[in-house]
């Protein structure tokens, strides 16, 4: 998909001024944010098991290049075929060739957030096929032709009179005059249309949560079900997942599993976690004819080894974005690409460049919500910092912004000149602003003042009034202040 | 492919600043853990005595919206199957897993108004019976495997699933019930698939209002067979 | 350099006072409580004159080497001090825990930076968890609010503690936010390179603020009571706002933030 990073500053404009947006977003307090801290209080374990997932991811990136190796020649001694991707083309290039080598004519797809980065449907369309979204926040967006708007609820920016509306646009076979008021109805009417595409489909594409270095096998987690009549149905399996997907064991595998779902949506354990293995044995009744990987790179392997590599632990959860006042204010689609919020803040530079996607890491107050809830304690905040590091680096930050900043180092490393200053503007400012105590319009500061009034300072500074004291002290008899 | 897989191996060993060295270890290490496959921490809740854990397992699986019924014997689950169906005013037609243990119940004596066929889903079936290889108490959750006496489509199509389980297969942690299906297997592997389900289907992605049913089975009914101590 | 302060605890300890510069440019009244309240708990206050910035404005926006070279002046003017106190969890923050990051590849200033983190404390939390200050003879009629500034909650887990104090006065009632831990969109140079995203988080805290139906907001970072402060006032709000020092140092005779002063 095209980044539309760079108009992160528009983009939050549109959304900050879209209502039924804000009241989509509104919906996130009840929703994610109780039930994540619901299910967190439930586990007495729960930061303990936090550690533990650290502890498992970072050990297993440290040894990637082995796990990687051994997790393949497992895939294959099973029967599957594991297709190593450096880049997006290749993977996209693998998985139509697959396609084409069955005579595919629609394929099936789970939800994948690697399917987003590579832009799968577009290519897959491009190449005479036919993809069908079956997630049904997935789908729901498929028919408006839009990227999600949030790694586990992609249509969360949507309320369910627009899911009526694409529904009525795009079913255009069921009677006209059918109710689709209630959310049970949307559900059932996906349901019912979605069941002939699983039936109809030659190749079934899903993600993978987890691939396992032991057992060669990859994982899904799902709620709704869709992932596995997508890849248990059709002849063909392809599953799409990145490189830091690997963990080594079913214990470690289990060990994460434990806080992904709490994190994400607050339930104790997602309904469906599948553990596919290999396409289908000789005695197997059902179940695909091929199992193959594409294993993408696309990037991750430059954050190996820098300051960027704790961001490969994430797990997708969405507890970041689920947490992020920023993203409750703007929404996932102001961020510009597949990964919004915090984890997108720092994901997002580093496989599109922090030239294109340089607003994301500043867009943060550094509030620290997001690090206190993501389940592999990634220090978000730490990483978005560096981000603005490389940017100030490269001249990459804005020039009002590097001046502004030089001349504020340069006063405050002298400190008579720094008190000087400071105790002017403060009284000049507090003398303008009078007996109102505040100022409704500031030169320069009209960022501040266009929104919010700024408090007059109390006159004069504190160094200015803790000096007089001084002075008075040693001279006793005079008055003070 | 080949290469590929050099250049994506070659940029990770760049990144980790490996030597040649540096790789056999890391192969070393990584064999290792794998072969030892530790388990981490396992939830206090989940050790706990058997009929505590019987107990856990069926309040988890009722608090996501699945059933249970507790039975004293195999031998019992026809009756319970088509008491179920006819309490949900369901049809008597029952996809069943072509498992030795369930084919060889009394179904035509115990449940002669139920018509029972064996196989992996069709698009009709309404309601599915199949076994499983074990029950997780922390959650709720069952493990079912894939193989010739369990077609994984009977886990999703129809909108009814109703699961076997008996007592004996019941265990606290999720790595508990791996060490059982690893020990089962021997030198097999893993399965093609291996399902953790957790309660029946659902979804919140309209409005973050959960909706049973989105994609696979409307309702899970659990036949908990007591058949340990 | 330094001057010391009336000579109320002399065996207490030697506390050096980071004043910080918003304290110092708009609300020299927090200063002079965060004095007063260390006094009565004991210590022996001194403000050093060398003092300005500790250096987050550079920080957070990617100038490393401006950083570094605020926080080594910074090092030299507080680290002879027992403790260094700070009326902003966000500057105690950068002190406590970045400075010792930043510098800790540095042979030289790494054990400096360290050592100085580690006896740096904001405000209240130094009364609570160090002092063991459990109340403060005191009065405050009215019922108040407190907004939990996200460095000082996240990064110093100052929580309880101002609370603890704020209910040991006589008179005052305390009521919570909704969402009294969700930042106010203040964010230092947030504020002004994204000002609509900071204003609808403002926005969203104000109409909080209002709904709990406090006369009086707290919190215990200035910048944060600016920008709340400035919001509210432009709705119109009848809401008062003031760093939790001053209620708790009984200087509240003077206007609230942004008050007029008639």
């Amino acid at each position: 998909m095209q980044a539309t990073s760079r108009s992160f500053k528009d983009n939050a404009h549109q959304a900050l001024n879209d209502e039924q947006l804000r009241r989509a977003l509104d919906n996130m307090k009840e929703g994610f944010i109780a039930k994540r801290a619901k299910a967190a209080a439930k586990l007495p374990e729960f930061d303990a098991l936090r550690d533990q997932a650290r502890d498992i991811k970072d050990h297993t990136l440290e040894n990637l290049d082995a796990y990687l190796e051994l997790y393949a020649e497992k895939v294959e001694s099973v029967g599957g075929t594991v297709h190593w991707c450096p880049t997006a083309d290749d993977a996209r290039k693998a998985v139509v060739d697959i396609c084409q080598a069955v005579g595919a004519k629609t394929v099936t797809k789970g939800k994948s957030m690697i399917a987003e980065e590579l832009a799968l449907n577009e290519h897959l369309e491009a190449n005479g096929l036919i993809p069908i979204e079956t997630d049904l926040g997935e789908y729901i967006i498929q028919l408006r032709n839009e990227p999600p708007s949030h790694i586990i609820a992609p249509a969360i920016h949507l309320n369910k009179e627009q899911v009526a509306s694409d529904f009525r646009a795009a079913h255009v076979d069921l009677p006209a005059d059918r109710q689709l008021e209630e959310p049970q109805q949307l559900v059932g009417e996906a349901r019912a249309v979605l069941r002939q595409k699983y039936l109809d489909a030659d190749v079934g594409i899903t993600g993978a949560n987890f691939l396992i270095a032991e057992t060669g096998t990859s994982i899904i987690v799902t709620n709704e079900g869709n992932g596995d009549l997508t890849q248990s149905l059709p002849k063909v399996h392809i599953v799409v997942a990145s490189i830091e997907k690997i963990v080594p064991s079913l214990e470690d595998a289990s060990a994460i599993l434990r806080v992904l779902a709490r994190s994400a949506t607050g339930q104790e354990f997602s309904t469906y976690t599948t553990f596919s293995t290999g396409p289908k044995r000789s005695d197997d009744p059902d179940g695909p004819e091929q199992y193959h990987v594409i294993l993408l790179d696309n990037g991750r392997s430059r954050m190996l080894g820098s300051e960027f590599q704790d961001m490969l632990r994430c797990i997708r959860c969405g507890a970041c974005m689920n947490h992020c006042p920023v993203y409750h204010s703007v929404g996932g689609h102001a961020y510009g690409w597949v990964y919004p919020g915090p984890m997108g803040a720092v994901l997002t530079p580093s496989l599109i460049g922090v030239d294109e996607a340089g607003h994301l890491p500043n867009a943060s107050t550094f509030c620290g919500r997001c690090e206190a809830v993501c389940p592999m304690r990634i220090p978000l905040p730490k990483m978005m910092r560096h981000w603005r590091e490389q940017e100030f680096q490269k001249h990459l930050s804005p020039t009002a912004v590097r001046l502004g900043l030089g001349a504020w180092t340069f006063v405050a490393r002298r400190p008579s000149l720094y008190h000087f200053t400071t105790g002017l503007k403060a009284r000049v400012l507090s003398m303008i602003a009078g007996k109102r105590g505040r100022l409704a319009k500031v030169p320069l500061a009209s960022g501040w003042t266009s929104h919010r009034d700024l408090p007059a300072p109390e006159g004069r500074t504190f160094m200015d009034l803790w000096a007089k004291q001084r002075r008075t002290a040693q001279r006793p008899g005079q008055e003070t202040v | 492919m080949t290469n590929g897989r050099t250049t994506v191996l070659g940029a990770v060993r760049r990144s980790l600043g490996r030597s040649d060295a540096d790789s056999d270890a890391a192969m070393a290490a990584a064999k290792a853990r794998i072969a030892a496959h530790p388990r981490g921490l396992l939830p206090e809740r989940s050790r706990c005595d058997p009929i505590a854990q019987l107990d856990l397992f069926q309040a988890q699986v009722e608090a996501v919206d699945a059933t249970v019924v507790r039975l004293s014997a195999l031998a019992e689950v026809p009756q319970a199957v088509a008491d179920y169906l006819k309490s949900h005013n369901l049809p008597g037609d029952l996809r069943m897993a072509p498992a030795a243990e369930l084919q060889a119940l009394p179904w035509t004596t115990a449940a002669p108004m139920l018509t029972v066929t064996t196989g992996k889903a069709e698009p009709q079936d309404v309601s599915s019976l199949t076994a499983a290889f074990a029950g997780i108490a922390e959650t709720g959750t069952l493990m079912l495997h894939s193989g010739p006496e369990g077609p994984t489509t009977l886990n999703f199509l129809p909108e009814n699933h109703i699961v076997v389980l008996k007592s004996s297969q019941v265990v606290g942690a999720y790595e508990e019930a791996w060490e059982r299906l690893r020990e089962a297997r021997a030198d097999e592997g893993l399965p093609r698939t291996v399902n953790l389900v957790t309660g029946p289907s659902r979804t919140g992605d309209i409005e973050q209002t959960i909706q049973l049913g989105a994609h696979g089975p409307k309702r899970l009914h659990i036949l908990l067979i007591e058949d340990a101590g | 350099m330094s001057e010391t302060a009336p000579k109320v605890g002399e065996s207490g300890p030697r506390v050096a006072l980071f004043v910080t510069c918003l304290v110092d440019f708009f609300r020299p009244t927090v200063g002079f409580a965060a004095i007063k309240l260390l006094e009565q708990a004991g210590c022996t206050v001194e403000v050093p004159s060398a003092q300005t910035c500790c250096g987050q404005p550079a920080y957070n926006s990617g100038d490393r080497a401006d950083t570094l070279a605020i926080a080594r002046q910074v090092i030299a003017t507080f680290e002879e001090y027992d403790y260094v106190v700070v009326p902003s969890g966000s500057c105690a923050g950068m002190l406590r825990k970045h400075y010792p990051t930043l510098f800790k590849d540095d042979p030289a200033l790494g054990p400096r930076a360290a050592a100085l983190g580690a006896r740096t404390y904001e405000l209240i939390s130094f009364l609570v968890d160090i002092l063991k200050v459990e109340q403060i003879d005191g009065a405050f009629r009215g019922v108040v609010t407190y907004h939990d500034s996200c460095s000082g909650l996240r990064e110093l887990k100052v929580k309880e503690q101002p609370r603890a104090l704020l209910r040991s006065l006589t008179g005052l009632r305390l009521t919570e936010l909704q969402e009294p831990e969700v930042c106010c969109g203040f964010g230092g140079t947030f504020c002004v390179k994204y000002p609509e995203i900071s204003n609808q988080m403002v926005e969203t805290k104000a109409e909080d603020i209002e709904n709990s139906g406090a006369d009086l907001l707290l919190a215990g970072d200035v910048g944060c009571l600016l920008n709340m402060a400035g919001k509210l006032k432009r709705r119109g709000a009848k809401t008062q706002t003031r760093h939790v020092a001053e209620v708790l140092a009984g200087m509240t005779d003077g206007p609230a933030i942004g008050e007029s002063r008639e």
